[in-house]
């Protein structure tokens, strides 16, 4: 009765959890080709050429917005970018006539953020078009952990044994979500923790290798890499507590970071909120990989668009 | 008023103890006899051999949508949609627009049924004016007019004290109250069931306890006001629970179960696919196997489809902007073999009982057996024949079912009304 999950070889990227290890490696190996060497920006190719890339933004994003563009122009393929406000979508057309629309138009990729979790699921089972999800709701934001684990690799030899910390908003967290799946398939040991209305029990079922903690020193002990969420204020129906007191119990400062491993790198998927999830002091320390994590978002992203378009 | 002879079939009903080969001869739309080798000149013949004849179906939970939904569903499609399912008689719940809560409303409903309806359509009325729970609707004036019970499925009454007067009323009346027990609190930005799955997939979860706390609730208000209290399509382990204990007290309380409630589990929804979208929602395993040993058990008290028809554009929308319910008259019976008796959970009888003594007891309807002298209202329906679910076929005028293109083995081959065949099995 379900419908068949496609392979995101064929039909995109739609999420982590079903892509297998190798799949993974792949996109990692060629993601670190794209890198750019210190001082100088991305290759440009012209693998892409003739190709257009529809960035379909139904939800506000500066960052992945902005990546998936320059990804896409770096392989010689067109991007038109449309944001929901402004566009046909305020007037009311329903989500399936605007898709139907855009693939009237005959583009070769339709890269989509979307606030509903399954929506691009949902695309997928309609439309014949592969779809990149660049995020949909609290489920997956699976380009998001490709980037991180491309980040984490520039610091370790390998994901396996590795403890990783995922600290703040999971229950409302697309990314947190997103890098469990692809930890847990590279064996590391992943630790979330949040305040209690914010860290469900059954995170913990998610994946092999998860566990759960409330408590942040109890977290971060021993920790090879320290991920921080942004909390979600627009998906909460109502504030766990107040901004001051999440600092207090959920906010990284620089005396955490002595009870992880010497070497622990700080990640946060961005935009940081400095006083809230991390002290400013953390945010611009040697340990943090943060503007890491951005340039290796385009390298991860031209890679996924090389290899479902190419 | 229709004759007809049902000629060899398994003829069970549960209400006689009656279980074998027989013929049913009803005369002017009541049944005149059951027994062997019937004759009966110049009277229609359906011949039932190799299948079972039943006392017609009641389903006590659906949606015909009309009066103000009528893109969705109307009182004759839905009706014949019924028809199609092998019921004959179906109560149609109050949240039409406007809400089923005056004598105007359900007399409409019947006097529409009457002139459309293949199948017998039995008004449930609103519990508050316009369901929105805060003041009684016209209670007394409703059940004048031809309500059988009182219900705001759907937006179930949050206020405990209002509750409580609505079961006052229904005892007096001896009605019962129908509460499709869900805490609009725990469940609000819910659209499945809360459990792993929601976690997974990012969806809101509609908490068990969301249905326990308001069954417990209501369990207590009906020991209170002494009412006969029905749960509406009960879905989790602990409201099974509950119900077992309040009827061991003695108390007069009933429940429902629907067919996906007990067929299929929340791991359906990892497609996102809004056709398992329901509420309750799909639970978890051991939610169905405590449904369905509650059902083996004689705690459940019937099977209701909770017959829910959303138009197209409707359940075409992202997961979390559609709305909830599904259609289920015409696979019902079909489930029910497969997932109960196939399975030998359950007899045959059970089944039967399930669909007729079963709402008809909650109900006190004067229906659900063969006894001569009764309505003349049959479903034939057989065990093995081999079909496939074909939503686009369907009679309802909605397609929002997730059991398109399922094989079944067994399923209604006729449905007689009043003496009258209103539907039959294409060969």
């Amino acid at each position: 009765m379900s419908a068949p999950v496609t392979s995101a070889k064929t039909a995109g990227l739609l999420g982590i959890e079903n892509l297998d290890r190798t799949e993974i490696e792949e996109i990692l190996e060629r993601a670190r080709f794209f890198q750019p060497l210190p001082n100088e920006t991305y290759r440009r190719l012209e693998v892409l050429k003739g190709k257009t890339v529809v960035n379909l933004f139904f939800e506000a994003s500066t960052r992945t917005r902005v990546s998936f563009e320059i990804a896409a122009r770096r392989l010689g393929a067109e991007t038109i970018t449309i944001a929901a406000q402004g566009s046909s979508v305020s007037k009311g057309e329903s989500l399936v006539d605007t898709l139907n629309t855009l693939a009237a138009m005959r583009p070769h990729a339709i890269v989509m953020r979307h606030a509903a979790s399954g929506a691009p699921m949902f695309l997928a089972r309609h439309l014949h078009i592969p779809i990149v999800n660049a995020g949909d709701g609290l489920h997956e934001h699976p380009t998001q952990a490709l980037l991180d684990a491309r980040t984490i690799l520039d610091h370790r030899p390998s994901l396996s044994g590795l403890r990783v910390a995922i600290i703040g908003d999971i229950a409302h967290s697309r990314v947190a979500r997103s890098n469990v799946h692809l930890l847990s398939k590279f064996g590391a040991d992943i630790v979330l923790c949040g305040p209690p209305s914010l860290l469900p029990r059954e995170l913990a079922n998610l994946a092999p290798g998860v566990s759960l903690a409330f408590r942040m020193k109890e977290a971060i002990q021993g920790a090879d890499v320290i991920m921080m969420l942004r909390v979600q204020l627009e998906r909460q129906h109502e504030a766990p507590m107040s901004a001051g007191e999440y600092f207090r119990f959920y906010g990284l400062r620089l005396e955490h970071l002595a009870l992880a491993k010497p070497d622990v790198i700080v990640m946060h998927p961005g935009p940081i909120n400095r006083g809230r999830e991390l002290s400013s002091e953390v945010a611009d320390s040697q340990r943090s990989v943060i503007l890491n994590q951005v340039e290796n978002g385009v390298a991860v992203r031209m890679a996924v668009l090389e290899r479902i378009l190419s | 008023m229709s004759s007809l002879l049902i000629t060899g079939g398994r003829v069970i009903d549960p209400a006689s103890g009656f279980d074998a080969t027989a013929d049913v001869l009803i005369r002017d739309g009541k049944i005149e006899a059951v027994g062997v080798g019937l004759q009966a000149d110049g009277i229609a013949v359906l011949d039932a051999g190799g299948a079972v004849v039943a006392p017609g179906f009641i389903d006590m939970h659906v949606h015909l949508r009309e009066p103000g939904i009528e893109h969705a569903e109307t009182i004759e499609t839905g009706a014949k949609a019924a028809a199609a399912g092998g019921f004959t008689t179906i109560c149609c719940m109050a949240n039409t627009i406007p809400v089923n809560d005056s004598a105007t409303v359900t007399s409409y409903i019947i006097q529409r049924a009457r002139e459309v309806a293949p199948v017998n359509v039995f008004p449930i009325g609103a519990i508050t004016k316009g369901s929105l729970g805060e003041e009684l609707a016209a209670i007394g004036s409703m059940h004048k007019a031809g309500i059988v019970a009182i219900s705001d499925d759907g937006r179930p009454v949050m206020n405990a004290r209002v509750m409580r007067r609505a079961m006052e009323l229904a005892r007096a009346l001896d009605i019962p109250v129908i509460d499709h027990c869900e805490d609009l609190n725990l469940s609000a930005g819910g659209d499945m069931h809360e459990g792993d799955q929601s976690v997974r997939l990012g969806l809101g979860g509609i908490p068990s306890s969301s249905e326990d706390v308001m069954v417990a609730r209501d369990l207590l208000l009906a020991e209170l006001t002494g009412a006969r209290f029905h749960v509406a399509h009960l879905s989790t382990q602990r409201s099974v629970a509950m119900v077992a204990f309040a009827k061991s007290k003695g108390m007069a309380i009933s429940c429902e179960v629907t067919p996906h409630h007990f067929a299929i589990t929340d791991d359906e929804l990892s497609s996102y696919d809004s056709n398992f979208k329901m509420k309750p929602p799909l639970r978890c395993h051991p939610d169905v196997e405590a449904i369905i040993e509650g059902i083996a058990s004689g705690v459940v008290d019937a099977i209701a489809t909770d017959h829910a028809p959303h138009a197209g554009s409707e359940k075409m929308q992202e997961f979390e902007r559609c709305p909830f319910g599904i259609t289920g008259l015409e696979t019902a019976i079909g489930l029910s073999l497969d997932e109960l008796v196939h399975k030998n959970r359950i007899t045959v009888t059970r089944l039967v009982e399930l669909f007729t003594t079963g709402p008809a007891n909650i109900l006190k309807l004067d229906r659900g057996t063969l006894r001569p002298g009764a309505h003349g209202d049959v479903t034939v329906f057989d065990l093995d024949t081999e079909w496939t679910f074909d939503v686009q076929q369907s009679c309802s005028k909605s397609r929002n079912s997730p059991f398109h293109g399922r094989r079944f083995r067994g399923g209604p081959v006729a449905t007689v009304v009043g003496g009258k065949i209103v539907w039959k099995r294409e060969q």
